[in-house]
């Protein structure tokens, strides 16, 4: 069985975000990038049904963006992913998330997966589109948000756990199909010390526009995206805190009036 | 292509969901500057109720796939349904709920049609044929202003809670019965069983009242402090993921990066310290109310009303004052 894993290269979750002096853009100077949480959770449930099936399982890891993200799929191979391969071109530079998905999906028919594992969604841009139009792309189910994931005993069939609001849906899905991955579903590994000396000699392979067939430049990076940032703003600054004065009961009584009588919510 | 507004409809246990009134106050606007009319898209089993529901908000048609394939959500399903409604009305824009089945289902879809895709918008706009929005995103700590680039078909999902829901009124829309071919076979991901988690309460995602609480509640015993205030305020309860981490609340109430972003008119933080990432989680509330006893959380930075004090002593009686109320 062969399971591919998507990952994302993205600012670690305690990044203050500062725009660029004229806003048009996100400063990435002094940016620490990790992987993207959950696809930490998406490399976890590769790893366990590798762990589960035995010897004819492969866990490959995918990821697309500039050389930083190299580090990234380092860090997947030193959890214990077998192979890693980098997507880029200079080509791909400014693509928006369908747009990326488009390549990413070509990757994949060319290695040729049974089952593709992605996160949740990407903390940077939180677009949760690029799974989704991968899986539309290559043809194939998709199901998202899943917190708990098991594989059938003839491995062509899984049974998934999906989070809806309100509630959970439970859904049998027919290999081979993208499934994107959701807090919950197990406890991301840290990568042991001899898995990251391992990684480190690991060959990543590298994949470009020219590998990709049907693909032109106009299709990819910002050429082939069809939405464009135009600039950030910062959140309006709530005027500060009033705090309530007295006693316990007190307080509770001034709260309950000011949120009737003055910003009226209740 | 016209210049309408679609709004693909979420119609769940049969019944019309609050956020399609959302979607159809919002696509009424853009209808305004469109010169276009705002029509639904209902898709599912058994769902004569949710239609004739959309059909009595001020709304040109509504556009119907009616099939039992369809009783419980599947991509495929929908996203087939979907696409045979869009090619029939041929919209100019399609906006959907940013949920879990919205975002799903969008990205599928525009990926298929070739669309621009916006997601989790909390602000939608038409300027010169593009859509223009603007959407949070690092998780919520800033805002982006995106706009489509394309000639043809533009998609947005919308938070919930963001628009005023669409009055009623009018003539009742026109029924549109579309014809699609569906067969379960092809359906690679099936629903077999839905099981609700948050008996009688709101999901934290469509609650406009959150009573949420953190480590400090030390046991899930405690919470049941907090669900006595929600349950006066008609509120659901919300938990950090510390309180999560450790077994007081369930992971379908964390509030946060790698919980769920909310939207209520009114937060209540009830001994949350207010870490980043749960800051971006519940930061667009309308009002927030800190209760901490440690005057220097970082949580009454981002509070509208702080209340420094145990909340042991201050949630119970927040409750007897709200019960006065509510009884009047
Ligand atoms: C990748 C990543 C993702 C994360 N995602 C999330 C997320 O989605 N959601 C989230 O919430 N966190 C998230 N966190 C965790 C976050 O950093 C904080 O650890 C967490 O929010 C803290 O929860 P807390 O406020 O309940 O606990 P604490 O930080 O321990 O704060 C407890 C607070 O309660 C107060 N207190 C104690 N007793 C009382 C009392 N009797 N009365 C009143 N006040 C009292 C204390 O003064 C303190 O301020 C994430 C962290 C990481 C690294
Ligand atoms: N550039 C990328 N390279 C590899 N995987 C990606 C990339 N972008 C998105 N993904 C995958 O798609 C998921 C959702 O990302 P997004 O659509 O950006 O929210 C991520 O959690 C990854 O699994």
């Amino acid at each position: 069985m062969k399971i591919g894993v998507l990952v994302k290269n993205v600012p670690d979750t305690e990044t203050k975000i500062k725009l660029t002096s004229d806003g048009t853009g996100i400063e990435t100077q002094g940016v620490k990038f990790v992987m993207n949480p959950f696809d930490e959770y998406a490399v976890e449930a590769a790893l366990q049904f590798k762990e589960k099936i035995k010897d004819d399982a492969t866990v490959t890891v995918v990821s697309l963006g500039p050389d930083r993200v190299v580090e990234t799929l380092r860090t997947a191979l030193a959890m214990g992913a077998d192979d890693a391969v980098h997507v880029w071109d200079d080509a791909f530079e400014g693509g928006d998330m369908l747009t990326n998905a488009r390549i990413l999906a070509k990757v994949i028919e060319k290695i040729g997966f049974d089952l593709i594992l992605g996160g949740k969604q990407g903390i940077d841009y939180d677009a949760m589109q690029t799974c989704a139009a991968v899986a539309e792309h290559l043809g194939i189910p998709q199901v998202q948000i899943v917190i708990a994931l098991e594989l059938s005993e003839d491995k062509t069939a899984l049974v998934a756990r999906r989070r809806i609001e309100g509630g959970d849906e439970v859904v049998d899905i027919k290999l081979p199909a993208v499934v994107t991955c959701e807090k919950g579903l197990n406890e991301p590994r840290y990568a042991s010390l001899p898995g990251i000396m391992k990684a480190k000699k690991k060959e990543i392979k590298k994949i470009g526009l020219a590998d990709l067939d049907g693909l032109t430049a106009d299709d990819v990076g910002s050429m082939g995206s069809t939405t464009k940032i135009v600039g950030y703003e910062s959140l309006a600054q709530r005027p500060s805190c009033r705090m309530l004065e007295g006693e316990p009961a007190q307080q509770a009584a001034d709260l309950v009036r000011a949120l009737r009588e003055e910003s009226k919510v209740i | 292509m016209t210049n309408d507004i679609l709004v693909f409809a979420e119609i769940r246990d049969g019944s019309f969901k609050k956020i399609n009134a959302e979607l159809i106050s919002a696509g009424l606007n853009l209808a305004e500057k469109s010169g276009g009319a705002v029509n639904v898209a209902a898709l599912g089993g058994d769902i004569d109720a949710a239609i004739e529901d959309a059909r009595k908000y001020p709304i040109q048609k509504v556009y119907a796939v009616k099939n039992a394939v369809l009783a419980n959500y599947s991509t495929q399903g929908f996203a087939d349904a979907l696409e045979a409604v869009v090619k029939q009305a041929e919209p100019a824009i399609v906006l959907f709920g940013a949920t879990a089945m919205g975002k799903d289902l969008s990205a599928r879809v525009a990926a298929r049609l070739g669309a621009a895709l916006l997601t989790d918008c909390t602000e939608v706009d038409l300027e010169d044929g593009s859509l223009k929005v603007k959407r949070p995103v690092f998780s919520g700590k800033v805002y982006a202003n995106v706009v489509s680039t394309n000639d043809g078909i533009k998609m947005a999902s919308v938070r919930p809670n963001i628009y005023p829901a669409s009055d009623q009124g009018g003539d009742p829309a026109e029924l549109v019965d579309v014809a699609c071919d569906l067969s379960a076979d092809n359906i690679g991901a099936m629903v077999t069983a839905i099981e609700s988690t948050a008996a009688g309460r709101k999901d934290v995602t469509e609650a406009e009242i959150i009573v949420a609480g953190g480590r400090s509640l030390k046991s899930e015993e405690n919470f049941k402090i907090l669900e006595e205030l929600a349950d006066v305020l008609g509120a659901s309860v919300g938990a950090s993921r510390a309180a999560v981490d450790a077994g007081y609340a369930p992971h379908s109430q964390q509030v946060g990066q790698t919980g769920k972003v909310v939207n209520p008119k009114l937060y209540i933080a009830c001994g949350i310290s207010g870490a980043i990432q749960h800051l971006v989680g519940m930061r667009t509330s309308k009002v927030i109310v800190a209760i901490n006893k440690d005057a220097n959380a970082p949580i009454f930075q981002h509070a509208d009303y702080g209340i420094e004090g145990d909340l042991f002593d201050v949630v119970p009686l927040l409750t007897e004052e709200f019960k006065k109320i509510v009884e009047g």
